[in-house]
């Protein structure tokens, strides 16, 4: 077992789990999007940052992919890591102003305004598709086409492949594709109608 | 040739090749470089063998073509040796002069040697032109005198001497304290401790036996070109890096990752890896002393973010080239798994340097934490552009302004952008920061790969801030949030800025995702991306508000915010401005004063650029 220290409170953990892991098995709450259990970590939403303080010295890093460690603090709750979650809650909204996922986070986690050009490409780019379609289906008809803001998720050659056997596990474990939020919202505009529904700080932190 | 299976019988190899050289009285070392290659040095090349070949010259005149000079402004160069003659901007004309009277006869051609900038008076030798006399040469001072096809001349100039040294008198360990005590940091950008990065991965266990040592050589910085000057001019000297590096950690294959946009690099890197290999110097039981290492070349699909370790690895792989998350080090688990050193193409050249001469030699150039010598690639708005190695801790006011000789056409010098897309804008009140990595650090920037982009009053900072950001956009891979979705949003912020649309509320927006962009990206491309943007916030905040309050831009860059007239009163109707403009949207009559048809103007500049009576104004 390691040792460590979340959000004030020391615990133990498998040597084997994440730091992600470990915070959710002691009911504390980490968002993340492009994380599902079975999968490979690829730490691309960024979501799931927390401050890690080590030797004295702290930074925010993907906590999906960061293995427990002995003796280190996590911090899930802190100013820093609450600014940059929002942020990356904000910058996801722009490229994607209609997915209920995203518009719960915003509720949840206090994001109240859009200040980006909103701008929807349906996609969020988690790859969580790409990963089901070659892990677990082991299909692999599904991959990352182009580079940078181009980016996207596409068949070889974008002509439906033989590989593809319709199993639809990629619609199923993709988090935006979903119907859209029924809030009062305008396109590019936030819903918040559960703002206050939920709970913000289930464990505040002392920064 | 036969293999050589001792360090006495290179040193055999070495004094034949010495001894053949005795017949040329003279050399001609024309430069193959890059910058010179553009001002089509092959055929002057051709035309000079051709020439002492015509003149009964061959036997005793040795005709080369060789790396990089560095003085690229005065491409194509050439320099005479042993006299030291350095001859600026040849043509095919002065060919046959230089073949039959200085080649020949030794006579001084007045008109190519380089006047001092200072009194006008021709300088003879190379030595004692300013751009080199204050340079500190010990990497690239080699290419002048190596043809890099040819691994004799590497051999000749004392070439393998210090992986003989290392092979035969050090221990692995040795290698790696030495290189320690040297004080080597990495030349890739970060300045991470090479030693300490070697023994991570020589204490990094290797189940099936195999590590590997890794050649960057993935250089996308805009302006920049050293690394490829190197490897193009002196191949060897990094192979002779690496096979030292090899040794010390112990590893067993080696990868060169080039860039496809370098062709020339590769075919000569090629042609120097075959030779290494037929003389024994790579591939199993190197110089007798029974370690075998071999290295291949891989070339790059085109992606900047190649140039990042993980990144680079996948591509070698075959995979998309894509950052992944370092919690396992690339020392324990890098390529194919297995433990793996990447270093920079200038970290490996210096290794036989430090190995050669020693540490505490070594260490006597540079400052205490920034040790040896880096090399610039100087380009923009400097009167001298090309390749600059100095010695760490040089200011740099004394790299643009003695070395550089300056600002181009006397305008007044406005910032300098080192390290490339994830460095800064430095200005002219810190132009006497030291060119350390901890120096450039603290002042916003880094040192990079050593990209140094010279700008003058008319280089609008939002502008070349936008600009940044939009190569980056190009260039990042997309896989995380803040530095795929980040980058796209500054981007649209800074085009609303420069096109009189921005903010102040934008500018705060700019700040505060620069700092969550820094703090959450996956690798360090995405991290430093926003470095642009802040150091140029940081000394030039005036010049953003300027766009965003008076919707003006001051270097009359951003086309949305200037305006283009005639003044009625110096203009004298030549025409000449009527007739320039591309799009037609000058009117006037010949002798009368023209006017601009504001709703057509696409404000390119090239009215002013052709008046000559100054008549044209830019608002």
């Amino acid at each position: 077992m390691v040792k460590l220290i979340i959000d004030s409170q020391s615990v133990e953990a498998e040597e084997t789990w994440t730091v992600l892991e470990a915070a959710r098995y002691y009911g504390i709450d980490i968002p993340s999007l492009c994380y599902y259990e079975g999968l490979t970590p690829t730490s691309s939403c960024r979501l799931c940052v927390v401050e890690v303080i080590r030797g004295g010295r702290s930074r925010l890093t993907a906590s999906c992919s960061l293995p427990v460690q002995e003796g280190i603090e996590v911090r899930t709750n802190s100013e820093r890591v609450r600014k940059a979650r929002k942020m990356i809650i904000e910058l996801l909204l722009a490229s994607c102003p209609n997915s209920r996922t995203l518009q719960c986070l915003a509720s949840k986690y206090g994001v109240t305004k859009i200040r980006f050009r909103p701008e929807d490409r349906g996609c969020i780019l988690c790859g969580l598709c790409v990963r089901m379609c070659e892990e677990q289906m082991q299909a692999g008809a599904i991959g990352f086409v182009y580079r940078g803001v181009n980016r996207e998720v596409a068949m070889p050659f974008h002509t439906k492949h033989d590989a593809c056997r319709e199993c639809g596990a990629c619609l199923f474990i993709c988090p935006v594709c979903e119907m859209p939020c029924q809030g009062p919202m305008q396109p590019g505009q936030l819903c918040n109608a559960c703002l206050d529904t939920v709970q913000l700080e289930a464990f505040p932190c002392k920064d | 040739m036969a293999k050589i299976k001792s360090p006495a019988m290179l040193e055999e190899y070495r004094n034949e090749i010495l001894r053949k050289r005795k017949y040329y009285f003279r050399t001609i070392s024309l430069c193959g470089g890059p910058g010179c290659h553009a001002q089509h040095c092959d055929e002057i090349y051709e035309a000079v063998k051709k020439a002492v070949e015509e003149n009964g010259l061959s036997e005793n005149v040795e005709v080369k073509k060789t790396g990089c000079h560095g003085f690229c402004e005065m491409g194509p160069i050439a320099v005479i040796q042993p006299e030291g003659i350095f001859y600026k901007k040849i043509s095919l004309d002065d060919v046959s002069d230089i073949v039959n009277r200085t080649l020949g006869k030794g006579e001084l051609i007045k008109e190519l040697l380089y006047p001092d900038p200072e009194n006008g008076k021709p300088i003879t030798k190379e030595s004692r032109v300013p751009f080199y006399a204050k340079q500190k040469r010990l990497l690239m001072s080699m290419n002048e005198y190596i043809d890099p096809c040819k691994i004799e001349d590497y051999i000749a100039q004392g070439g393998y001497s210090a992986l003989c040294k290392a092979l035969f008198e050090m221990e692995p360990m040795e290698i790696i304290e030495e290189v320690d005590k040297a004080g080597l940091r990495g030349r890739g950008g970060a300045g991470f401790p090479t030693a300490s990065k070697w023994r991570a991965c020589r204490k990094a266990i290797a189940r099936d036996g195999i590590k590997y040592v890794l050649c960057n050589a993935d250089e996308g910085d805009p302006g920049a070109y050293m690394d490829r000057s190197l490897l193009e001019g002196n191949p060897h000297l990094v192979l002779e890096g690496m096979i030292i590096g090899a040794y010390g950690i112990g590893a067993t294959e080696g990868y060169i990752y080039v860039r496809h946009e370098y062709p020339l690099t590769v075919s000569n890197l090629l042609v120097a890896i075959d030779q290494a290999r037929k003389v024994g110097l790579l591939g199993k039981n190197i110089l007798g002393s029974g370690f075998d290492f071999d290295i291949k070349v891989s070339i790059g699909g085109g992606a900047f973010v190649c140039g990042e370790s993980t990144a680079l690895m996948a591509s070698i792989e075959g995979r998309i080239g894509e950052p992944r998350v370092k919690h396992i080090h690339t020392a324990e688990k890098g390529l194919f798994n297995r433990p793996t050193n990447l270093n920079n193409v200038e970290t490996w050249a210096n290794v036989p340097l430090i190995i050669n001469q020693g540490a505490g030699k070594y260490r006597k150039v540079g400052t205490k934490t920034s040790t040896g010598t880096k090399i610039f690639s100087l380009v923009g708005s400097v009167n001298n552009t090309g390749l600059v190695e100095v010695p760490m801790g040089m200011t740099l006011r004394e790299i643009i302004f003695d070395i550089g000789g300056g600002v181009k056409g006397g305008r007044t010098f406005k910032a300098v952008q080192t390290g490339g897309p994830s460095g800064g804008c430095i200005p002219e009140s810190l132009l006497d920061t030291p060119v350390d990595f901890d120096a450039l650090y603290d002042v916003g920037s880094m040192m990079g790969s050593g990209g140094m982009i010279v700008m003058d009053e008319t280089t609008c900072m939002v502008d070349i801030a936008r600009y940044f950001v939009d190569f980056l956009c190009d260039e990042s891979c997309g896989k995380c949030v803040p530095c795929r979705e980040g980058l796209k949003q500054m981007l649209y912020i800074l085009e609303d800025i420069t096109e009189g649309r921005g903010t102040l509320e934008q500018l705060e927006l700019l700040k505060e995702l620069a700092g969550v962009m820094r703090d959450t990206s996956l690798c360090g491309l995405g991290q430093t991306a926003a470095n642009p943007v802040l150091s140029t916030i940081r000394y030039f905040e005036d010049e953003y508000v300027d766009h965003i309050k008076k919707m003006k831009c001051r270097a009359g860059v951003c086309k949305a915010l200037i305006a283009f007239s005639i003044n009625a009163k110096k203009c004298t109707g030549c025409m000449r401005c009527r007739k320039a403009c591309p799009v037609g949207a000058i009117k006037g009559k010949k002798k009368e004063p023209h006017t601009i048809q504001a709703e057509k103007c696409e404000k390119c500049g090239i009215c002013l650029e052709v008046c000559e009576y100054g008549a044209v104004v830019r608002k």
